[in-house]
């Protein structure tokens, strides 16, 4: 072999080796955060995490009951209110759309999924905190909900342009009318897909704090009904991450190490089963 | 569809099973306008936000006018607002971040695509996308109490010892600041960049390489002689997806970067950014311009991202069209 032969052949091997060491670098980093939280934030949950109100600092036990509440309050909004919008909106740009107004919608939809969380907080202020004056779970579940619309509209309409013609015209055939087809053999065909979408886009926004900060904002006890500003997880993790005490840090491990096990336990359930048989990979 | 045949039926028999059946048929004009209303939603939500935050930067943008992207001070008692501070903070911390993403993604990108075996290649994937879906938050977290100290105590002064001639590294070691900053963001923005960049590799066509190894190219070559430069656009669109994403990130960025308005020549010294700003200051904001002046940053955050976000979509179409007609979403 010639000096030049082998210098080639040695470049080849350093530099894809090279390139493995970053793939590695990047995959590791995830286990190692996910390590780092369960070393640091499992000695601390407890049943009393998930039941009890927080204590005052200095105070042993207390846990995050109503944060863990909070946060579900604030998803149930944002999927009330942004799933059904997604979902027929998508359902528009599959089957009924012509052609300008699809592609407004589709690229106005790129547009709002780029928009940073806290840039939806602030309109999400100034539209819903600014007349009622104060802060409410209904403001954060609202924030939570514009950012829900764009993934949902987006996966939808994929999905259903995903399902065969064949099966639209079988149903042409047996006389049914468009929205028929759609609602009954179209939407059934593309649900499971649909379905990981939405659980996909809920557990994206599971862990938002920016838009919550000055829309549901925080609150140390219960938070009756919708109309008070209440706590979630992510924000009470910013809190006390921040905060001075040593008491407020672990507990902060301990809610950053439930809400990192409740997004990725979603994730990899819903990529791995729900998407099976879906054209979900590609996403 | 044309005809409405219920008006000139019997009151009785409208409710008959044919009946029903026929106004179904209607229904599908019905289902449109439902479905148009729905998507007529989205886009008035995304024009009233442009126009909130139009209408509610008015103050600030009438009394400082252009003026605000040049003044350094930041001066809530005073009344005085300048956006320089922040627009520099949040260019340096994500130019870092990219420095620091863009190779390891790219690099990881061209291993995934070229080298590793399918089955192996989907499951790494995989695991980059949940490292995609881990909260910023939990970044930050991590920020604070891991690397915030160990940048004090171990890479700051490692920094300073071996390239401490640059300006860029001088000065206490805090352990807070542009570079902490911008290596968590750096991680955050890394599974973008990968999965992108793998989408877009995965694109160019077989025979392309198949050409190039025919040839006598080594793997490599055929790879980065071929292969990266037919994705090379694709690739940029790639960064600059990761870009708008490294602007506007919030959390993490507020948990390290130091939280202090001021432009410093070194990456040592603590910061600020826009969205770092917004974050802290705005719940706490008294007096209409001081709101105003803050939510005119939020307008330029938004425009920002707006301009990155649509170019990265467009260098991502072309490539991946001209490549294999495959569109990622």
């Amino acid at each position: 072999m010639s000096a030049r032969l082998i210098w080639r052949k040695s470049l080849n091997v350093t530099m894809f080796s090279l390139t493995g060491v970053c793939a590695l670098i990047t995959v590791a980093a995830l286990f190692f955060i996910l390590g780092y939280l369960v070393w640091n934030g499992g000695k601390d949950l407890s049943w009393n995490f998930f039941t009890r109100l927080p204590v005052p600092v200095g105070e042993a036990g207390g846990g995050m009951a109503n944060a863990i509440l909070g946060s579900l309050k604030l998803l149930l909004l944002a999927a009330l209110f942004g799933v059904p919008i997604g979902l027929l909106g998508g359902m528009y740009l599959a089957e009924f759309g012509g052609r300008t107004i699809p592609f407004l919608v589709r690229y106005t939809a790129d547009l709002l999924n780029g928009v940073p969380s806290i840039v939806i907080g602030i309109f999400a202020y100034t539209l819903v905190v600014m007349p009622m004056h104060h802060f409410s779970t209904l403001a954060g579940g609202f924030a939570l909900g514009i950012m829900v619309i764009p993934t949902v509209l987006r996966n939808t309409e994929s999905f259903l342009r995903d399902v065969p013609t064949s099966l639209r015209e079988g149903a042409f055939a047996l006389g049914a009318n468009k929205w028929r087809t759609v609602a009954t053999v179209v939407l059934p065909a593309a649900s499971r897909g649909i379905l990981t979408g939405a659980l996909l886009a809920l557990a994206r926004v599971a862990g938002e704090t920016a838009p919550l900060l000055f829309t549901a904002f925080g609150n140390r006890y219960w938070s009756p009904g919708w109309m008070q500003p209440t706590s979630s997880l992510p924000v009470v993790i910013y809190t006390y991450a921040t905060g001075p005490y040593e008491d407020w840090h672990q507990q902060a491990w301990a809610a950053g190490l439930v809400l990192l096990g409740l997004v990725l336990l979603t994730n990899i359930v819903v990529r791995a089963f729900l998407s099976r048989g879906t054209s979900f990979e590609r996403l | 569809m044309a005809s409405t045949p219920n008006a000139a039926m019997p009151a009785g028999l409208a409710w008959s099973p044919r009946a029903l059946l026929r106004r179904l048929r209607g229904a599908d004009e019905i289902a449109h306008l439902i479905t148009l209303i729905a998507a007529a939603i989205l886009l008035l939500i995304t024009a009233l936000l442009v126009y909130q935050l139009w209408i509610h930067s008015a103050e600030a943008r009438h009394r400082f006018g252009w003026n605000f992207f040049v003044t350094r001070t930041w001066d809530p008692v005073a009344g005085e607002f300048g956006a320089l501070p922040f627009i520099y903070g949040t260019l340096v911390t994500s130019a870092v971040a990219l420095l620091l993403a863009v190779p390891l993604g790219v690099g990881g990108a061209i291993f995934l695509a070229e080298l590793a075996p399918p089955k192996l290649s989907s499951s790494l994937t995989f695991v980059s996308d949940l490292l995609a879906a881990v909260p910023s938050v939990i970044y930050g977290l991590l920020g604070v109490f891991l690397l915030v100290p160990l940048m004090r105590t171990t890479v700051q002064p490692a920094l300073k010892k071996t390239l401490g001639f640059l300006p860029l590294f001088q000065g206490p070691a805090y352990g807070i600041g542009f570079l902490t900053a911008g290596i968590v963001l750096a991680v955050m923005i890394v599974p973008f960049v990968l999965s992108v960049s793998r989408e877009v590799l995965l694109a160019v066509p077989r025979d392309q390489r198949e050409a190039a190894l025919a040839l006598g190219a080594t793997k490599w070559e055929s790879t980065w002689l071929v292969v990266v430069p037919a994705g090379r656009i694709g690739i940029f669109g790639s960064v600059f997806l990761a870009l708008a994403r490294a602007l506007g990130e919030t959390m993490a960025v507020t948990m390290v970067v130091g939280n202090n308005p001021k432009i410093a020549a070194s990456l040592f010294s603590p910061g600020y950014s826009i969205a770092a700003v917004l974050a802290n200051e705005f719940s706490e904001a008294t007096g209409n311009l001081y709101l105003s002046a803050l939510i005119e940053l939020a307008l330029v955050l938004f425009l920002l991202t707006f301009v990155l976000n649509g170019l990265a979509r467009l260098l991502i179409l072309i490539t991946t069209a001209r490549g294999s007609g495959v569109l990622p979403t």
